[in-house]
């Protein structure tokens, strides 16, 4: 094993953790994604490209998009609630 | 249950899980000395007998065609489970509410981000199709690229013009990419069929290695599943984003 293999390796057990203890959704949701970067240079260190290049515009775009969309959608669909609750 | 019952069934079965992790880490071989022989073979047989050289790309588009067929029509099935739930969970009359807006900004958008945007716009569009045209020469191929080709379009969304990326990608439009993608990668699998007698055989010639038009189907089928997901994305991403911005908009919020 390399040292950049094991850097990545370690990365990885970082970010996953970080992902998991954080607990606002929003700042989990681009913790998430500096996850998936991780995870690209993990794939790319250990010779995968196809997989490095599937996984960073999964992780880097396409989840954080819908993730995003949703969470203003629930905070939305909250204040709304509230001001029902109020009335 | 009560917390101290919780940590008593964790610590059992935490510890058989271990215990069941350690036997079978035991039998893994060393670190960078795997044995199997099929990558091996698949690394020798599709540079010569199919002249690609990105052998992920070969297996998905020729040894494994049928499995990428597969997961094409997952994410066609997937998409539009995601677009009819949300359609239905839609309001009847947001098109008439929100016909009075004419764009829609968001109050972040700096002229810095929107140039960015603009730059990135054509670069993204450039390297997307890169990446789904040399699918079967360097690393990538029609999912990757496809998702990038997506974004191009999506960074309109990053100036805060939402209802002008709803204008050069209406949904009817993204659904007939999608489609098109979907059908074109089956009916390639039917000319394999018809011509060379085995469902999604690579029945094209082979031509030079390392051209753009060389490896049979595969540069077809890397542009088929490119369209696939570049609409798949689009419209995914569109529905949610409608979802978020319109409706809420019409909603009188």
């Amino acid at each position: 094993m390399t040292a950049l293999q094991l850097v990545a390796l370690l990365l990885v057990a970082a970010g996953g953790t970080a992902v998991v203890f954080v607990p606002d959704p929003l700042r989990q949701a681009l913790v998430l994604s500096l996850y998936g970067i991780a995870l690209t240079v993990l794939f790319f260190v250990f010779q995968a490209p196809d997989v490095a290049l599937s996984e960073i515009v999964v992780s880097g775009l396409a989840l954080p998009v819908i993730i995003l969309a949703a969470l203003r959608k629930i905070h939305e669909h909250e204040r709304r609630s509230d001001r029902e609750a109020g009335r | 249950m009560t917390r101290r019952a919780r940590l008593g069934l964790f610590a059992v079965a935490g510890s058989v899980l271990l215990a069941v992790l350690l036997i079978g880490l035991r039998g893994l071989p060393a670190f960078g000395h795997w044995h199997g022989v099929y990558g091996l073979l698949v690394s020798r047989i599709e540079p010569s007998q199919r002249h690609a050289t990105d052998i992920v790309t070969a297996l998905n588009f020729d040894l494994r065609a049928f499995d990428t067929l597969g997961e094409e029509f997952i994410l066609f099935a997937s998409v539009a489970g995601v677009a009819l739930l949300l359609r239905q969970l839609r309001d009847e009359d947001d098109a008439e509410r929100s016909a009075g807006i004419e764009d829609h900004r968001f109050a972040g958008a700096s002229d810095a981000l929107r140039v960015t945007a603009l730059v990135l716009i054509p670069v993204l569009i450039a390297l997307g199709a890169y990446v789904v045209l040399h699918g079967q020469l360097t690393p990538g191929g029609g999912f990757q690229g496809g998702v990038i080709l997506a974004a191009g379009p999506l960074a309109i969304l990053l100036a805060g013009r939402y209802l002008a990326l709803k204008r050069i990608a209406p949904s009817w439009a993204l659904e007939a990419l999608e489609a098109l993608g979907a059908s074109s990668y089956a009916l390639i699998g039917l000319g394999g069929l018809i011509f060379a007698g085995v469902y999604l055989k690579n029945f094209l010639p082979l031509g030079t290695q390392g051209m753009l038009l060389s490896a049979g189907t595969m540069p077809l089928n890397s542009l088929a599943v490119g369209l696939e997901v570049t609409g798949a994305f689009l419209l995914t991403w569109t529905e949610f984003l409608d979802q978020d911005l319109l409706v809420q908009r019409g909603g009188g919020t």
